[in-house]
């Protein structure tokens, strides 16, 4: 007999291997030409534009959408590159609802803003398919160093090469692309997306990645000082907060090796599955459970739900595909197959258990309660992060750092992209007696 | 209900929209299917002489000029008159008059310019019953090279000449079709109106190249590479059109002559504006070549219900606004008028800040939080931020009273009003007595 959602405890192939096929498609479609044609048309080509503004990487996006219009989408990408080479990811990745589109006049006039992410998306895949558009400037000579091939370190990596330096990009990991490829949800970027985008970067030369070696582990520092005119850290949160709950697998996890399954039809998954946390991730690994088969899958938030971190979207993403949300419950221990959640209630002393508890069955808890720097190197930090000012200087001279790993922004790709390009830049700066 | 029935030279239709000479009206197929769906007349699909009728090209005929969402906003053709023989479009109009009696039914006829060719083909037409006859005098392409339609309405000697023998030859109203490829509508009116005809109806299309394909370098529509200028027609003629009704209507040596109004009319407001502006009744084409036949349902609901709402009849409307247009030196330089940003229904997108600092007045403030104000000592009131704004009505003009200081000029608006012939700038002034 083959494996249903009802089937008990951890089973593989819950579903047929069609369904869940078709349950990780791309979520968002590409636009066709004439979708993409009609979209266009709605940009108002505003003034200053709120969107740019609200953008990380602050894209010209009237201009770009105006490029669509006038049927030159090469030009539109070239115009998104030049301001975020991981301009195709984030059209993918992107909470738009609360960054450009949310901006958008249009939201504000008519509650549908122009589809902006989308018609990013449109535009960087007619580039992407076509060889790499930025070209080199003369070598400089100089060598840099970047720890982490995630969006922070590619597009530092990137801008760095750009303009004549030397990069090697170090990564723990044996594939280059940081959450984009162990992290992002499976349905956001689709047909190994992550990879070729990286290939594609790579086009611009000058940047050797070698993979499978970590810092900290296989070399230190103080060698990368020593061989470099200057290093740039986009090392992520690598570590994981811990439940102190029995039996609770990390969330992160469970999502990488969903990302890297050859065939997800063979990964088992729980019949109730328990999500703890009301992040992104947490919505992603429920979305992602429940697409493989799980007959319920729980998010349990402890806060109210207008407090969790997932945007509105992403809350009525997980709704629409089949997860409970339960908000204001906190894991209090372990109960026979099952899980036991503390209810809780905001007061003026903040967040306080009611003393009602419920308990859940579950054959899988996945927690989903923040990531951590794994290891500070000797930086100051501030909140748990390396500390950086604006241009993403450490406390150590000729080190500089962008990302998660790094104080400012907002734990997103778009932001991870933004700081390493501006680091860059001021590396740049640097090392070319400008700064 | 208003009633929309309508009498223009004495022809009477049940409503004043009748569909233009072109394709809609080109054989008894389409006009049957007019009528049903509510067309109140035809104006025939243009005649030429019996014998081998014209031919069309082969290729594409139209091409056009597109708004936001594709919506058609021009179309421009190169399709010359019938081209089918002349026996079977009369047999054909003889049928259908004979079918919907109440329906106008109007001729339009393009023959060479001799006297003989007219008198030739009058009878004929007159032997259908049909209602009338409009002197296709207008078309800009493929006709005029062979000495007719525009090369006709270009001249005018030529339309009072032909329009004096169309007059002679047949007892049936002539209108005579004119061409806006000239300099001035005037002339080619008062010769239609010297030569004895009935009225004139205006506009027929106007001599464009609607596009250049970049890659083969012929203009569109293309045909095997080259392209000839086509007549254009549409939403984006209508101003034009407006202009010219409204210059014949208040032409003194003009003023009384019927017109049927032509050029963009799409929905009832097109209609209405043609006729306050003068016309008797109006003629369609492009629309109902974009959204077929079924559109007359809001053309006429839309007028009736307008009319019941001014408490007016139909031919109250027409001529309504005709006293109204003058000439610039009339202008009263005493009304006083700023932009008014409604803070409501702003949606933040900062156009009318670029246009007017960019290309106006710097007279918008653009301010902390996006809150665009109209500073009142700069603007002059010129209305494109009303014009370049997303959101209708966001943008309005506020006139000032009389008594109240303009913070631009500072001067004191007056309640009598002052236009620039009693203007101290102007060299020519009559002074105020
Ligand atoms: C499950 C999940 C879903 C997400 N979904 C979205 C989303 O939909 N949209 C969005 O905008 N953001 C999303 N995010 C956030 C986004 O992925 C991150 O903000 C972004 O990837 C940060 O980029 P980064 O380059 O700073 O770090 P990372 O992407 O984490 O890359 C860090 C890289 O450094 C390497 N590394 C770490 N430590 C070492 C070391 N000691 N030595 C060598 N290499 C090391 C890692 O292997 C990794 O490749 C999601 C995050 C998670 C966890
Ligand atoms: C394809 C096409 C063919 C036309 N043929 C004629 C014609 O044979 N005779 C004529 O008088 N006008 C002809 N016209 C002009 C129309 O009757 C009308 O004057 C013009 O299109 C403006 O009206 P509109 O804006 O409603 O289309 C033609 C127009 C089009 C689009
Ligand atoms: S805010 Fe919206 S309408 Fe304005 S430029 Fe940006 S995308 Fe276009
Ligand atoms: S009316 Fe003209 S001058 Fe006045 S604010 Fe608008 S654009 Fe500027
Ligand atoms: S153009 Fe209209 S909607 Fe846009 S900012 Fe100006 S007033 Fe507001």
């Amino acid at each position: 007999m083959p494996n249903t959602p009802s089937t008990p405890g951890l089973a593989a192939g819950r579903l047929p291997a069609e369904a869940i096929a078709e349950n990780f498609a791309d979520l968002h479609p590409p636009l066709t030409p004439h979708e993409a044609a009609v979209a266009a048309d709605r940009c108002y080509f505003c003034h200053d534009a709120p969107c740019i503004a609200a953008c990380p990487t602050s894209i010209d996006i009237p201009l770009f959408i105006r490029q669509i219009a006038t049927g030159t989408p090469e030009a539109a990408a070239k115009t998104i590159f030049e301001q975020n080479i991981l301009g195709g990811m984030c059209a993918r990745v992107c909470p738009t609802e609360t960054l450009c589109e949310e901006a958008c006049v249009r939201e504000a006039a008519e509650g549908e803003p122009v589809q902006i992410g989308r018609l990013q998306r449109f535009a960087t895949d007619t580039m992407m398919a076509k060889p790499h558009p930025f070209a080199r400037a003369p070598e400089t000579g100089k060598r840099v160093a970047v720890v982490g091939a995630g969006p922070a370190g590619l597009a530092c990596a990137h801008r760095l090469a750009m303009k004549g330096h030397a990069v090697t990009i170090f990564d723990a990991k044996p594939k280059p692309g940081g959450l984009n490829e162990y992290g992002i949800a499976a349905y956001k970027t689709v047909g190994g997306f992550a990879q070729a985008e990286v290939e594609w970067l790579l086009g611009i030369g000058g940047i050797d990645i070698v993979n499978g070696k970590r810092l900290g582990a296989d070399f230190t520092l103080d060698a990368l000082k020593a061989d470099y005119d200057a290093v740039f850290l986009g090392i992520g949160l690598a570590g994981v907060n811990a439940l102190g709950i029995d039996g609770a697998e990390d969330a992160v996890a469970f999502i990488a090796a969903l990302r890297q399954a050859e065939d997800k039809a063979a990964l088992p998954v729980g019949r109730n599955v328990v999500v703890i946390g009301g992040g992104m991730t947490a919505v992603d690994a429920a979305v992602q459970a429940k697409k493989l088969g799980a007959e319920t899958v729980t998010l349990a938030y402890r806060r109210g739900r207008e407090k969790m971190n997932a945007s509105r979207w992403e809350q009525d993403l997980a709704a629409t595909s089949g997860v409970r949300i339960l908000a204001n419950t906190a894991p209090k221990g372990r109960a026979e197959g099952g899980i036991v959640l503390a209810m809780t209630a905001d007061g003026p002393e903040g967040l306080k258990e009611t003393g009602e508890t419920i308990t859940l069955e579950a054959d899988q808890i996945l927690a989903a309660i923040g990531q951590k720097l794994d290891a500070a190197f000797g930086f100051a930090t501030e909140g748990g992060k390396i500390k950086v000012d604006g241009a993403g200087r450490t406390s150590l001279p000729g080190i500089w750092a962008g990302g998660d790993c790094a104080t400012g922004g907002d734990d997103l790709t778009v932001t991870a992209v933004a700081e390493g390009r501006d680091a860059a830049e001021d590396i740049h700066a640097m090392l070319t007696g400008a700064a | 209900m208003a009633s929309l029935a309508s009498e223009f030279l004495g022809i009477k239709s049940p409503n004043p929209f009748w569909l233009a000479s072109a394709p809609p009206t080109d054989k008894e197929y389409n006009v049957v299917r007019a009528f049903k769906a509510g067309w109140g007349g035809v104006v025939w699909k243009t005649l030429g002489e019996a014998g081998p009728p014209v031919v069309n090209v082969n290729g594409p005929r139209y091409g056009a000029v597109w708004g936001a969402d594709r919506r058609l906003l021009g179309l421009n053709n190169i399709e010359l008159i019938t081209d089918r023989p002349l026996e079977v479009n009369l047999r054909e109009i003889k049928q259908v008059k004979r079918d919907w009696p109440n329906r106008a039914m109007i001729v339009s006829i393009m023959v060479p310019c001799e006297e003989q060719a007219w008198k030739a083909i009058l009878p004929l037409v007159e032997e259908t019953g049909a209602d009338g006859i409009e002197l296709n005098f207008g078309c800009p392409h493929g006709m005029s090279e062979r000495g007719m339609g525009s090369a006709v309405g270009q001249v005018p000697e030529y339309i009072e000449m032909v329009a004096r023998w169309c007059k002679q030859a047949t007892r049936m109203p002539v209108i005579v079709k004119l061409t806006p490829n000239i300099t001035d509508i005037r002339y080619p009116a008062r010769a239609a109106k010297k030569g004895g005809a009935d009225a004139v109806s205006l506009i027929n299309t106007v001599s464009s190249i609607t596009a250049v394909d970049l890659d083969s370098f012929s203009p569109e529509p293309s045909i095997d590479g080259k392209g000839s200028h086509g007549g254009y027609c549409g939403p984006a003629v209508k101003p034009i059109a407006l202009n010219m009704v409204a210059e014949i209507a208040r032409d003194p040596e003009t003023a009384g002559l019927p017109i049927s109004g032509i050029g963009g009319v799409t929905t009832w407001r097109d209609a209405a504006e043609f006729m306050a502006l003068g016309a008797g009744n109006v003629q369609v084409c492009t629309a109902a070549m974009t959204y077929g036949f079924a559109i007359v349902k809001e053309m006429k609901a839309g007028l009736s219900d307008y009319l019941d709402r001014k408490g007016m009849s139909l031919s109250d409307l027409i001529g309504r606004a005709t006293p109204n247009v003058t000439d610039w030196q009339y202008l009263n330089l005493e009304y006083v008028a700023k932009a008014r940003i409604d803070p409501d229904l702003c949606i933040k997108c900062g156009r009318c800040y670029a246009a007017c600092e960019d290309t106006s007045h710097q007279a918008i403030a653009m301010k902390p939080g996006r809150v665009f104000e109209v500073k009142d000592d700069e603007c002059v009131a010129c209305n494109l931020c009303v014009n370049v704004c997303p959101v209708e009505n966001c943008i309005t003009m506020e006139r000032l009273p009389a008594g109240a200081v303009d913070p631009r000029t500072g001067r004191v608006v007056q309640a009598e009003p002052a236009d620039w012939t009693t203007h101290p700038n102007n060299p020519g002034a009559v002074a105020a007595e």
